[in-house]
Parts: C-alpha cells; sequence; structure tokens
C-alpha cells in the first residue's frame, strides 16, 4: 500500500509543507506541496535516506575542562544517533587534544570520524 | 585593593565573544596596533555563548561550512591570537562613562581604571528568566532557562533533570529539546504561547520531529508545582484574540521535574545605559548610524548586545562594521556627516538596525537589518523616503519574526537622499502584505 508523508521543507525560511506518496518498496512516487526544485530534493533525501550530523561532548581528563565537544565530521544516518550516544558517553581522551583532531576514526559508518570541536590544553 | 593609575589604549572591545573577537581582529586588519587593543572578558575563557553551542549549523555564509559554536569561536580566538590581540580574561567591567572611561576588576589585576580612543560593546544578550515571565506557583528546584541548561549539560557535564517541560519555542528551547533528549532525558512537550514558533524551521524539524517530541503552540505554563523539586507544571491553551489569557477548562497537569525557559532573549546593556547613551525601546539595544556608533562619540556597539541576531555569522559581519569604524576614527580616517537620516519602520515591521544613516560625501552602501512583526506570505520589502520615493525593493515568499532580514541601500540611493534633503527612510511591507493564516 502507498502511504503519504507529511514533512516540513528546511531548504529555506518559506518551510513549505511538503506530501511525498511512498511505495510499499520505498520508492517516491510523488512530491507535492514544494515550490522549488531544492524541496523535492529534500523530500527525497528524507524519506529514503535521513542523515543527521551528531554533536555531543565526551569526557576530557587532565583539564580545567570536564567536557570536550565533539561531532561527527559527516552527517550518519539518522537512526544510529543513539547508538553513537552510547559509544561517545563511553569515550573519554586525556588533555591535550587540539580542534579536529580525530578521536575515534570510523564511528558508526566507515569513512565517519568523531572529531574534537575545541582545543583544550593540558593542566 | 590596589588602584592603579589609568591604563590608557586605542581600542577596548567589552566582551570576547564573537562580536568582540571579530571587532578587535577587524580593528587590528585595520591598521590599530594590536598591542594597543584590549578584549575584557568576564568568563574564564573567551569564545562567549558559542562555548556552549556545540550543535552545527554556524559559518554557512562566513566560511561556506557547517562548523559547531566551539569550532566558529576557535577560529576567531585563533585570529585575534595570531594578530597578538591582549585578551583579558575573569575581567568584569564595572562602568562606563560617554567619555570613554571604563573601570573593571579581575583577580589579577585588581581595581583598574582605563580610558580609550574608541570602545566597541559587545556584551552579548541575557535569557528572560521566570521572574521576568511571572508564572504563578511555587519556587522549587528544576527551572531554568535553556541556555543554563546548556550550559551545565555541555560545559560541566551535569544533567539538570529527567523529565522535560520546555516554555517557549526559540533556538535555544529547541535546541535543548534534542539535546537533553539524546543525553536520555524525555522530553514531554514545547509549548508556545505564539500561534507560530520563534524558532528556525529547521529546528523544529531536526530537534523535535526527529525525535516525536510534540510542539503545543498557543499554549503556555500556567502553574509550576512542587516544594524542594518541581513535580510537576500545568499548562493550558491560550486565546489568542483575548489577550492570550489561559482559557478555562483546557488546563493540563504534566508530571516533570525540570522546566526549561527559552522565552527570548535581552540584550545586556547596564553599562550602556549607565553611560547615557540613547537606548532603541524595541531592540533594547543602543540607538547605532550604519558604523554602528552610539550617541556617545567613539562608542559603537555590535553582536547580540545591539539587537539579537538569528545567526552568529551576521554577528561577526556586523562586529567588523565596529570594529573598522572604531578603526578609522582612531586613525583619523572619519568622514564628517553631510546629513543625518533617521530610519522610520512602518507596516509589518518591528525594528531597524541602524537606526539613523550618515551620509557623507562619498556615501558606501548601507544594509538595514530588521525584523517582521508577525509572518507574512508572498510579500514586498519596501524602503522609501518621506514623498515617497523608492530606494530600495525586494520580493519575498516568506518572512517571519524569527528570521532577520535585510536591505542594501546603495550609495546612489544615499546620494539622492542627501541632494533631496530628506527627512526620513522608511522601511515597511506593502500593506497588500497578507499576515499567514493561522493554523
Amino acid at each position: 500500500m502507498n502511504t503519504v508523508k507529511k514533512l516540513t521543507c528546511v531548504v529555506c525560511p518559506a518551510g513549505c509543507s511538503i506530501e511525498a506518496t511512498q511505495s510499499e518498496s520505498g520508492e517516491i512516487l510523488s512530491v507535492v506541496g514544494n515550490t522549488c526544485p531544492r524541496g523535492k530534493a529534500y523530500a527525497i533525501s528524507e524519506l529514503t535516506h535521513p542523515v543527521r550530523t551528531l554533536t555531543t561532548t565526551v569526557t576530557v581528563t587532565g583539564a580545567a575542562e570536564s567536557r570536550l565537544p565533539v561531532k561527527t565530521d559527516r552527517p550518519i544516518p539518522r537512526e544510529t544517533l543513539f547508538e553513537a550516544m552510547r559509544i561517545a558517553e563511553a569515550f573519554a581522551v586525556e588533555a591535550p587534544v587540539a580542534r579536529g583532531a580525530v578521536l575515534i576514526p570510523d564511528f558508526i559508518e566507515a569513512g565517519t570520524n568523531l572529531v574534537a570541536c575545541k582545543t583544550i590544553e593540558a593542566l | 585593593m590596589t588602584v592603579q593609575n589609568m591604563t590608557e589604549k586605542k581600542l577596548i572591545v567589552i566582551g570576547g565573544g564573537p562580536a568582540g573577537l571579530a571587532a578587535a581582529v577587524a580593528a587590528c586588519d585595520a591598521g590599530v596596533p594590536a598591542e594597543d587593543i584590549l578584549i575584557l572578558e568576564r568568563d574564564r575563557e573567551v569564545g562567549g555563548i558559542l562555548n556552549q553551542c556545540i550543535h552545527a549549523g554556524f559559518g554557512l555564509h562566513r566560511f561556506g561550512e557547517e562548523l559547531s559554536g566551539p569550532e566558529y569561536a576557535g577560529r576567531y580566538i585563533d585570529m585575534a591570537r595570531e594578530r597578538g590581540i591582549p585578551m583579558a580574561t575573569d575581567c568584569m567591567v564595572l562602568s562606563l562613562t560617554d567619555d570613554r572611561h571604563v573601570s573593571y576588576v579581575s583577580p589579577a589585576t585588581g581595581f583598574v581604571r582605563a580610558h580609550a580612543e574608541a570602545i566597541v560593546l559587545a556584551m552579548g544578550c541575557r535569557e528572560r528568566t521566570r521572574g521576568a515571565l511571572s508564572t504563578p506557583g511555587t519556587r522549587p528546584a528544576g527551572v531554568y532557562t535553556a541556555g543554563c541548561a546548556q550550559r551545565y549539560v555541555n560545559m560541566e557535564g551535569y544533567m539538570p533533570g529527567r523529565r522535560v517541560v520546555i516554555l517557549g519555542s526559540g533556538d535555544i528551547g529547541l535546541i535543548m529539546a534534542r539535546r537533553m533528549t539524546l543525553e536520555g532525558a524525555k522530553v514531554l512537550t514545547v509549548c508556545e504561547i505564539m500561534p507560530y514558533s520563534g524558532g528556525l524551521a529547521r529546528n523544529i524539524v531536526q530537534c523535535l520531529n526527529d525525535f516525536d517530541i510534540p510542539l503545543q503552540l498557543s499554549h503556555t505554563v500556567i502553574r509550576i508545582h512542587g516544594k524542594e523539586r518541581v513535580t510537576g507544571v500545568t499548562i493550558a491553551a491560550v486565546d489568542e484574540a483575548n489577550g492570550r489569557r489561559p482559557i478555562p477548562g483546557t488546563e493540563q497537569y504534566i508530571e516533570c521535574d525540570t522546566l526549561l525557559l527559552s522565552c527570548g532573549l535581552i540584550p545586556e546593556n547596564e553599562l550602556t545605559r549607565g553611560a547615557g547613551i540613547q537606548m532603541d525601546r524595541v531592540t533594547s539595544g543602543a540607538s547605532v548610524n550604519q558604523m554602528r556608533e552610539t550617541s556617545a562619540p567613539g562608542i559603537y556597539a555590535c553582536g547580540n548586545a545591539l539587537h539579537v541576531h538569528d545567526l552568529v555569522d551576521y554577528v561577526s559581519e556586523e562586529a567588523e562594521i565596529a570594529g573598522r569604524a572604531a578603526a578609522d576614527r582612531i586613525l583619523g580616517r572619519t568622514a564628517p556627516a553631510e546629513a543625518v537620516v533617521p530610519v522610520v519602520t512602518g507596516y509589518g515591521v518591528r525594528y531597524s538596525v541602524p537606526q539613523r544613516i550618515e551620509i557623507g560625501a562619498e556615501p558606501a552602501p548601507v544594509r538595514l537589518f530588521f525584523r517582521v512583526g508577525n509572518p507574512y506570505k508572498k510579500v514586498r520589502l519596501l524602503v522609501t523616503d518621506e514623498a515617497g520615493n523608492v530606494l530600495a525593493r525586494r520580493a519575498k515568499n516568506a518572512v517571519a519574526p524569527g528570521e532577520m532580514e535585510s536591505m542594501e541601500l546603495s550609495a546612489e540611493a544615499l546620494r539622492g537622499l542627501r541632494a533631496r534633503g530628506a527627512k526620513e527612510i522608511r522601511l515597511f511591507l506593502e500593506e497588500t502584505a497578507k499576515q499567514e493564516d493561522r493554523k
């Protein structure tokens, strides 16, 4: 059976309400409500393979700060966000850390890294 | 306590957040020697609020890539360090005068009096608190502003609570709904008293919809319950036609241990007011010309201390204007104004920055930044003089109070204003603009 999914487009401030019809196999049959081609591309991406950049913090030791902000250097599948949080929560790093340093290579997906967002000096 | 002699500087920047850092870097690049600049920062480190804004989405305009808050701050901190600009942390500025005397205290220096040829105000803004909202109920622990909770979670490593209600759908509230959820809390609902959200559409989708967090428009918290700790809140629908009063019979009790408030930001301007600088009652910031110079000569304001921005990229841009103008003054390059024309807002427009434009012999283009009062679709933005001569015009598919707009006035338009001896610049939406249908 085909299903109709409702989305709010986030490409521009207009925030168009988009309705996309998706077949049982996941194929996008139609996209309506968008007012530009970018809206259609957004709807297709959201319904077939939604991805998000994860930002969180990890424990840092030996520094004045206790938390180090980190992010994935590429968006990861949306459904893996909580799994990614569990891995990050169990991770700790010792200062000094440089902004951009790779903390966990091949994080969640091959080629995606968990990287430091801040330079933190050792005490 | 030791009272030192007067410190003399060319430029003092009050606040070491994104605005202060960008202003100082721009002033240095415009010719002010780094050692003649001093940034005064209250916190233990520079970078300002960006240090706790660990989410991504900063820098798309400025750097052409999506950075997290600490990364964006880090780039500007590096720029300031590379230039050797002195940055004093743990410094609390106590007073400012309109002739640019500053006093501050810090553990390292004690009490210091300083004077500068130019000052840039970059103190940022504060959140509206429970006291300012006058929410009835008891006074238990567990009521935080969203930004306060953000600092606890992202910088100090504490979780403020487990079952959370958020009042207000500003961007910080939306971001915290996602953050608390990822950290294992249950965000029960986000209540917004207005019939639309003040947050970016992208944040509603990625912070609420992604996690099935409900957004209840035209709803507010009418009572906070709990003795030692919050045990619940009562929410109710409000009547849009009747002063947004709670509608009897719509009350709903929600059991929770935490209430986060995301109900607006207010520019921080105690120092500005103390110096007797002219303020704008709508922005709660100083009233400025296009160089971001306040009513006090040589004192400039920028960033969220001037008006609340949605994007840090625009804060940096504005701070660079202020920093370059401060440098021009210090280096004696300021051209005298031949005309000063106030910017007056009309239909649909809440405020404009700058509030006045000074037109010299060779005017440069000026960009007006403004916010609309309500969401509108298919509008035309217009800038005219008092005689109706059109200075700039632009069509937009949609505008909303949560998204800052801008319009550029060309050098030619400004020359025309000067030649005609115009009295006013008027900024408004064409009255055919229809307010967006409220759902």
